[in-house]
């Protein structure tokens, strides 16, 4: 309920429109992987989600962030059922690979920012090979590109008041790992699937 | 400006609304049912969007009218909100940008319409040409970034000038005290209203029907030389109609649909200029077969103030 409420602003204030370019709107179980640039990124991601999909899909975001606070813990926990992940002290026995894998395995699905961080130039970084693992872990979930539009201009990276920009999801068509594809190969495969929907 | 949802002459402005597109609507269905080919259905199915977004438009525009000055108020405040929101997103902006932004979203456009709720003219009329002009510039020097600097803060003046200044005239109509019709202000926002989006119309239909020659084949393709004559003619022939809701005689409230008309028609030109500029074909997909609010509103911001100023200047 509150999250219905939550998505339905965050629709209303970016005006965000999707665009299922390559894949339909449904709840096939995937990992959407987009560009990163602004905080906003996977609350515009999700909410443009339709709502029985978004109930499965869980956006993976930054452990020392999101527990620095009771406010943020809930919205991360309980709104977004965020899947927080330790990005400063991994080690072999907490490494989130494990975490996202076992959530994909329990047939949910997930968004991640490949880049691994918040970009301020208008190139996308190259990806970290998180996704690679996914793909080849769970080869049968889709891989979905997708790119944002405007988040970066409603809330840039350290600024606290957000503009109404209208937003756009694109979504292109679900990658999988092929046979033999190497990790380099396929990482620079799945960044320029996101750059070509920047275009489309 | 008393409530003047029961005012008898204003019941019957609407019930003419209401039977217009009820025609329009019937035309639509029978066009929907004999065009052939794939082109002529396309042009069909965006003719039967744009009726029904109009059905749409013009009870929220009754709705508003009907519950006297605020409604109508914070309708267009509404207006200039999701129409700068459009403009903005459209225009290349910088991250030094932000902080103006804010202030032009968040303060500027609802301060405008505050003043006018408030009737202070004195002051609406200069907020946004004087000291949101002057501040603009100067939030962004603040900001600390010279790249661009003269375009950037111009765009900004701009948005709040065309999307706040000349929209926030429709409703500031209301303002005006001209003697012996107290109260009856909602019927020359109608009346603006009326014409503008009438000519903007028919010079659809004309231009749909009969349209040949091309008029400014570099900024809006589809506008004809055609459409331009039938649209503003039919503009005139509905001002002079309505002069009797009116302070204007009938050749004077010709005069003025002319001049509405003819205002509207270059602002749809600016607009479109703004857009092909930018690649774009609409400035959003808000109304549904019209596009954005913007593409909507063009004709409106361009009209209003001249509307407004020569009103205020002969008849009060």
């Amino acid at each position: 309920m509150i999250a219905e409420l939550f998505a339905a602003g965050v629709r209303l204030f970016t005006g965000v429109q999707a665009r299922w370019l390559g894949c339909a709107p449904d709840i096939t179980q995937r990992v959407y992987f987009a560009n990163h640039t602004s905080n906003l990124d996977f609350l515009v991601l999700w909410s443009v989600l339709p709502s029985n999909a978004r109930r499965k899909t869980r956006p993976v975001a930054a452990s020392d962030y999101w527990r620095g606070g009771q406010l943020r813990f809930y919205l991360a926990d309980h709104v977004f059922h965020g899947v927080l992940i330790e990005r400063k002290k991994v080690t072999r026995s907490n490494n989130p690979m494990d975490q996202l894998i076992a959530v994909l395995k329990g047939g949910e699905s997930l968004i991640i920012f490949p880049e691994g961080g918040r970009t301020t130039e208008p190139e996308m970084r190259p990806f970290k090979s998180g996704l690679y693992h996914l793909g080849k872990a769970m080869p049968d979930v889709d891989l979905v590109p997708v790119y944002l539009d405007n988040a970066n201009r409603v809330l840039p990276k350290g600024e606290f008041l957000p503009i109404p920009f209208l937003c756009s999801a694109n979504f292109g068509t679900p990658l999988h790992l092929l046979p033999d594809e190497s990790k380099d190969a396929f990482l620079t495969r799945a960044r320029a699937a996101v750059e070509a929907m920047a275009k489309s | 400006m008393n409530s003047f949802s029961l005012d008898p002459q204003m019941l019957e402005l609407g019930a003419g609304i209401f039977v217009l597109l009820l025609v329009a609507s019937i035309i639509g269905f029978i066009l929907k049912k004999t065009v052939k080919g794939e082109r002529g259905q396309e042009v069909i199915l965006n003719l039967n969007a744009r009726i029904n977004a109009w059905w749409v438009m013009i009870i929220i525009f009754f709705l508003a009218m009907a519950t006297g000055g605020i409604g109508s108020v914070i309708l267009f405040g509404l207006t200039s909100f999701l129409a700068l929101r459009e403009y903005i997103t459209l225009t290349p902006t910088h991250r030094a940008d932000h902080r103006a932004h804010v202030w032009a979203f968040f303060i500027i456009t609802p301060l405008q319409y505050v003043l006018i709720g408030f009737h202070n003219y004195g002051l609406a009329i200069i907020m946004i040409p004087v000291y949101a002009y002057l501040f603009v510039p100067i939030r962004n020097v603040i900001a600390g970034d010279c790249q661009d600097f003269l375009a950037r803060s111009a765009k900004i003046q701009w948005g709040l000038m065309v999307c706040v200044y000349f929209v926030s005239y429709a409703p500031a109509l209301l303002l005006l005290h001209i003697p012996g019709r107290e109260g009856q202000d909602g019927k020359l926002l109608y009346f603006l209203v009326c014409v503008a989006q009438m000519s903007d119309v028919l010079q659809y239909v004309f231009g749909k029907c009969f349209g040949r020659h091309k008029i400014a084949p570099n900024i809006s393709p589809n506008k004809t030389i055609e459409g331009f004559v039938g649209g503003v003619a039919g503009a005139v022939l509905i001002g002079t109609g309505l002069y009797w809701i009116t302070p204007f005689n009938p050749w004077q409230a010709a005069l003025m649909a002319l001049l509405i008309a003819l205002m509207g028609f270059y602002g749809g030109l600016v607009m479109s200029a703004i857009k092909r500029d930018r690649g774009v074909k609409d400035y959003g997909a808000t109304i549904p077969g019209h596009g954005g609010i913007m593409d909507r509103i063009d004709s409106l911001c361009f009209a209003a103030p001249v509307f407004f100023h020569l009103t205020r200047y002969f008849f009060t």
